[in-house]
């Protein structure tokens, strides 16, 4: 008999404070504990007689994974154990609200779903790259916390159907039935595949499609008939349900949806990207797309889905892993021609090696410190576009498509800053940038590179042109 | 308590020798012999005398397949080159060192672990685990909550599930896997000094008995090394090409 709990009682030290929720899998209860001064959240599956495995399991699966997972996206794992045969689990309680109550005021605008959205797979990068999938994103497992700087984040919960791909999968070996939250399951979930991190982007992509048009694209299927509806029929475009919707937004919410994975955003560090620069979304048919698919086409995939097997649509999941977002950092003010060829001669070769690579050419405008926003003005603006000419010239000759390379005048007085910034704020994986001569004012300073290289965060490379003094260059 | 775990170390001192300061570096203040100390390489004296040396400070150690063939009959089943390496090993022994071997357990418990070289159903009979159906028949014999083996060389996890099978997890070296206090776990923590994956590089493994959690290791070592001394000793050459190609 499972214990009864209430509160006052204490659990592994922890004691009882209020009840917050009582879910259908487990409940959730505030506690506290002396050597613990933040507010804590202890979860406790229901285990009684009669109740279904799969929330045991999922309890157990989340108890695996919060305890090796990192980083401000997920809350901190703090202790767990048993009580007779009640298992318990401890974690911090991130303060914020779920997105779910937003779908309440929806449709929202654009702007804010294009940020919500943003936020959301900056999260899961974060997660992707510790290996995990979290294979239940929807709005009530997106929390939007506001960090004490003032800066919002999403915060992931709720890891019972998550899958980390070095550790055993608790659920697929006991269960071969689709799981997921039926509205929001990706096809590939559907088949039974639990690996492809790119099945979180079409749940993203589910929840960004609700919160723009307030409706579900492909409703609340309740058999596993209805879930497979999804692999055959294309939802209804959003801009033929909220006209005001941007092509931009239509573009990218579809390409989350898209039934085939290697289709969709190669990672979610790219949808991030893409998300935060719409203006640069290369845009496609799914963009003017005014209805749904016709019947005859419908009828084509409806065929083709029948013989649809998890493998083939799961093939390319190692390969999303290897889409870098790159960026190339030039400096316009002071050209050096050797330097540019140096520098496009390396990102060239990077960009060859990894077919779903992306390339930000980045250059710094820099601006007075304290004065006037340079871009407001007719001169500002025409130094802002001349820089602008200058990144696709020097790109020109890499010849990538435009769905594969971005351009960006950032304007800021610290050039270094600026950089840095960029990086970070966007998941690039791999940063690269020319070495500078050192010039007086730059010796006291300090070097760009040197402070990119080590605060930017990701792989950063500096590039020097062949045949330049050492001497000199020292930056 | 981290415990560091060393199977099948077949004579091999290189081997030994390189997992010993892995599992150390990795905060081992403990460790665990799995059997299968001699037989195959060109070191068998000194590998039985660093492990006894464990053994006096605390360690557990348990008896293999060619440990006890030192001293008794050859298995049936053992190959040839088995056979040849066990005579050459009888020879390159003293009698304590014998005797060590002969005495070794079959299986320790330990808290709420077992230790055995084979498996926990018929540790003396040598059958392997080799399978989820043998994993769960071995999970099934023992009360306890982790069972520690080598004698199949290759690294593998098993835990029980809704059914008698076992599930089979292939753990990634380097990577941390908690165990969970729900299930049941089985680990084959690898050979030390005789890999056969296709990785000349030694396996082993840790334990951290208050996080339960199980690290498991590759450690590559001088490998040349102990194939010339294979080769030096007049064993069988094949043996030490299993070493330099790892298969």
């Amino acid at each position: 008999m499972p214990v009864r709990l209430e509160a006052g009682m204490v659990l592994g030290g922890f004691t009882l404070i209020e009840a917050l929720h009582e879910g259908g899998m487990a409940t959730l209860w505030r506690v506290s504990h002396p050597a613990h001064a933040q507010p804590l959240l202890m979860k406790l599956p229901r285990i009684a007689y009669g109740e279904s495995v799969s929330q045991v399991v999922g309890f157990e699966v989340e108890r695996m994974l919060l305890p090796v997972l990192s980083g401000p996206h997920v809350p901190r794992f703090i202790a767990t154990g048993d009580e007779d045969d009640q298992p318990w689990l401890v974690m911090e309680q991130v303060s914020g609200h779920t997105l779910r109550p937003l779908l309440d005021d929806a449709p929202l605008a654009p702007a804010q779903v294009a940020r919500l959205g943003a936020l959301a797979a900056i999260a899961l990068d974060d997660l992707h790259r510790q290996q995990v999938v979290h294979l239940d994103i929807k709005p009530s497992n997106l929390l939007l916390h506001r960090s004490g700087a003032g800066q919002q984040r999403i915060v992931l919960i709720d890891f019972g159907l998550s899958r980390h791909a070095q550790l055993p999968d608790l659920l697929a070996e006991q269960f071969h039935i689709p799981m997921g939250t039926a509205p929001y399951i990706a096809p590939e979930q559907v088949l039974g595949l639990r690996s492809d991190p790119r099945s979180d982007l079409f749940a993203l992509g589910v929840t960004l499609y609700h919160l723009a048009t307030a409706q579900r694209p492909f409703g609340f299927p309740g058999s596993e008939r209805g879930l497979r509806r999804r692999l055959y029929q294309d939802p209804l475009p959003p801009r033929s349900l909220v006209p005001a919707i941007p092509r931009w937004l239509q573009e990218t919410i579809l390409r989350c949806l898209e039934v085939d994975p290697e289709q969709r955003h190669p990672n979610a560090a790219q949808l991030a990207f893409d998300l935060q620069h719409p203006e640069q979304i290369s845009l496609t048919e799914r963009a003017q797309r005014t209805q749904r698919a016709g019947r005859l086409e419908r009828t084509r995939r409806w065929w083709r889905s029948l013989g649809m097997e998890a493998d083939r649509l799961g093939a390319g999941a190692a390969s999303a892993a290897r889409a870098p977002l790159i960026m190339a950092a030039l400096d316009l003010k002071q050209p050096d021609p050797e330097l540019d060829v140096a520098l496009r001669d390396t990102v060239q070769r990077l960009v060859a090696t990894a077919p779903g690579a992306r390339l930000a050419c980045v250059t710094v405008l820099r601006t007075a410190r304290v004065g006037l926003d340079s871009n407001i003005d007719a001169e500002g603006r025409n130094r802002h576009v001349k820089r602008l000419v200058g990144l696709r010239d020097w790109a020109r000759t890499l010849d990538l498509p435009g769905n594969r390379i971005t351009f960006h005048v950032l304007e800021s007085p610290d050039i270094a800053d600026a950089l840095i910034e960029y990086a970070r704020s966007n998941a690039i994986d791999h940063l690269i940038m020319g070495a500078r001569g050192v010039t007086g004012v730059r010796r006291l300073l300090g070097s760009v590179s040197a402070r990119v290289v080590a605060e930017a965060g990701c792989t950063t490379t500096v590039v020097r042109a062949r045949g330049i003094d050492a001497a000199s260059d020292q930056a | 308590m981290r415990i560091g775990l060393l199977a099948d170390l077949h004579a091999n001192r290189e081997a030994t020798e390189a997992c010993l300061l892995a599992l150390a570096d990795a905060g081992c203040t403990q460790f665990a012999f799995l059997g299968d100390l001699v037989g195959y390489g060109a070191d068998p004296g000194w590998v039985v005398d660093c492990v006894r040396e464990h053994v006096a400070g605390g360690a557990v150690a348990v008896q293999g397949n060619h440990d006890a063939a030192v001293d008794g009959d050859l298995e049936p089943a053992m190959n040839e080159q088995a056979r040849v390496a066990l005579q050459w090993t009888r020879d390159a022994l003293d009698a304590d060192q014998r005797r060590f071997l002969r005495e070794l357990p079959l299986q320790v418990v330990e808290e709420d672990r077992l230790y055995a070289h084979a498996n926990a159903f018929a540790p003396g009979r040598w059958a392997y685990v080799y399978n989820p159906l043998a994993a769960g028949q071995s999970l099934k014999a023992t009360p306890q909550w982790l069972t520690l083996l080598g004698h199949v060389h290759d690294q593998a996890v098993y835990y029980t599930g809704a059914t008698a099978q076992a599930i089979h997890f292939q753990p990634v070296p380097g990577a941390t896997l908690p165990l969970l206090p729900s299930r049941r776990w089985l680990a084959i923590v690898g050979s030390c000094g005789q890999p056969r994956d296709g990785n000349p590089a030694a396996a082993c493994a840790w334990l951290d008995t208050q996080r339960r959690q199980l690290g498991f290791l590759r450690v590559p070592y001088d490998h040349e090394r102990a194939a010339q001394k294979v080769i030096a000793a007049g064993l069988p050459a094949v043996l030490a090409q299993r070493l330099l190609s790892g298969r």
